[in-house]
C-alpha cells in the first residue's frame, strides 16, 4: 500500500502524468459521444472537465502539476489558429463571391455577444477585470487570452469564459436555431456553422463539424474570420475608452 | 513525412507570426499573423500538400485541445461560485445573442442561389 502510494505520488508528479490522463479521459469522453448519438449533452469537452477536474480533486494533484503534462496538448492550440487558414483557403471561392456578407455577419455577431457580454456583466455589477476578461470569450482561447492581457482583463479568466462560452454553444446551439427557424437545407447549415464558428469558437466549431460536414467547414471559415477580426478589432475598441 | 512538414510549416509560420507581431508591436498575438501569412503560402502547392495533411488532423480534434484549460476552471472555483449565477447569465445569454445575430444575418444576407451549393440532408443528426 505504502508502496503505491510512493508510485503514485511519483507519477503524478511527472508530466507524463497530465499528457497520458488527458488523452486517456478525452477518448474515453469521446467514445461515451458516440454511444450517446453525437447527444449534445454528452459533449466530450464537458466531460473530459469534469472527469478530470474530480480527479485532481480527490487525488490532490495540483492544477500545475497537472498542467505540466497537459500543455503539450495546450500548445497545439497555436498551430491549430495557424491551421485555421487551410478552410478559408479552400472556401475562397465563396470568400470572393460572399465576402462582405460573411464578414458583416462575423462583425455584427461577435459585437453583439462582447457587448451583450460586458453590458450585462456591467449592469450585473461585476468587477471590472470580470468584465474585461468577458468581452473576447467569443473568440478561441489563445487569441482571448492574448486579447485579454491587452485589454487589462485576466488572461487565465478569459481562457475558462472561452471555454464555457465553446460548451453554451455547442450544448444549446441546435434547440436556439431550431427555435429561431434556422433549417437544415444548404443556407441552413452554412447559418449553423458559420454562427457556432463565430459565437461559440473552436468548441462550437468542433460540434459542428461533427454533426454536419459542410456546417463545419463553415464554422472554420467563421472560426478564422472572426480570429482574425477579434484580434484587430477589440485592442482598438478597448484603447477608447 | 507530409504531416510532419506539415507540422513544420505551421511551427515556423507561427515563430515567423511571433517575431512580427512582437518586432512590429502589432496588436495580433503570434498565431493570427501566422495564419495570415499561412493563406498566402497555401497558393504554393508545395506547402498545400503537407499543410493540408496535418490541418485536417489538427483542426477535426481541435476539441481535445481545449480540455487542458478547461480544467483550469477548477483553479478559479472560488469566483465562480461567488459571481457564478450572474457569470453564468451574463456566459449563457451573450452566447445565445451572438449566435442569434450572426445565424439570422447571414441567412437574410445569403442570396437564395446559395442553396444549390452543397446537396441538404447529408446528415440527419441533431446539433
Amino acid at each position: 500500500m505504502n508502496e503505491f502510494v510512493q508510485l503514485w505520488v511519483y507519477l503524478s508528479s511527472t508530466p507524463l502524468f497530465g499528457l497520458t490522463a488527458t488523452l486517456v479521459v478525452y477518448l474515453l469522453a469521446q467514445a461515451l459521444y458516440v454511444r450517446a448519438g453525437q447527444a449534445a449533452w454528452a459533449n466530450p469537452v464537458l466531460w473530459s472537465v469534469v472527469a478530470l477536474a474530480a480527479t485532481l480533486t480527490a487525488t490532490g494533484t495540483a492544477y500545475p502539476t497537472y498542467f505540466s503534462g497537459a500543455q503539450f496538448i495546450h500548445f497545439l492550440l497555436g498551430p491549430a489558429v495557424v491551421a485555421l487558414a487551410w478552410p478559408l483557403w479552400q472556401r475562397r471561392a465563396a470568400l470572393r463571391a460572399h465576402g462582405a456578407r460573411f464578414v458583416i455577419a462575423a462583425l455584427a455577431g461577435g459585437t453583439a455577444a462582447a457587448v451583450s457580454a460586458v453590458t450585462l456583466a456591467w449592469a450585473l455589477g461585476l468587477p471590472a477585470d470580470v468584465m474585461l476578461s468577458l468581452a473576447p470569450k467569443s473568440v478561441t482561447a489563445p487569441v482571448a487570452m492574448g486579447v485579454a492581457d491587452k485589454i487589462g482583463g485576466v488572461p487565465a479568466l478569459a481562457a475558462v469564459f472561452a471555454v464555457l462560452t465553446g460548451m453554451v454553444g455547442a450544448l444549446s446551439g441546435k434547440y436556439l436555431f431550431d427555435a429561431l427557424g434556422i433549417g437544415t437545407d444548404a443556407t441552413g447549415w452554412m447559418a449553423r456553422g458559420f454562427a457556432l464558428g463565430t459565437a461559440a469558437h473552436g468548441i462550437g466549431a468542433a460540434r459542428a463539424l461533427q454533426v454536419n460536414a459542410d456546417a463545419g467547414a463553415w464554422a472554420a471559415l467563421a472560426l478564422g474570420l472572426q480570429v482574425l477580426l477579434a484580434a484587430v478589432l477589440i485592442p482598438l475598441v478597448a484603447g477608447w475608452f | 513525412m507530409n504531416a510532419l512538414r506539415g507540422l513544420t510549416w505551421l511551427l515556423v509560420l507561427q515563430s515567423i507570426g511571433e517575431v512580427l507581431a512582437r518586432g512590429l508591436a502589432l496588436p495580433l498575438p503570434g498565431p493570427v499573423v501566422g495564419l495570415v501569412l499561412l493563406l498566402f503560402a497555401l497558393n504554393w502547392a508545395l506547402v498545400r500538400d503537407s499543410v493540408a495533411a496535418v490541418a485536417d488532423f489538427l483542426l477535426g480534434h481541435l476539441s481535445l485541445l481545449f480540455v487542458p484549460v478547461g480544467v483550469g476552471v477548477m483553479v478559479h472555483l472560488d469566483l465562480l461560485g461567488r459571481y457564478g449565477l450572474r457569470l453564468a447569465a451574463v456566459i449563457v445569454a451573450s452566447t445565445w445573442i451572438g449566435l442569434a445575430v450572426t445565424a439570422l444575418l447571414l441567412r437574410a444576407l445569403m442570396p437564395d442561389a446559395q442553396s444549390d451549393t452543397a446537396p441538404p440532408g447529408e446528415s440527419e443528426g441533431p446539433r
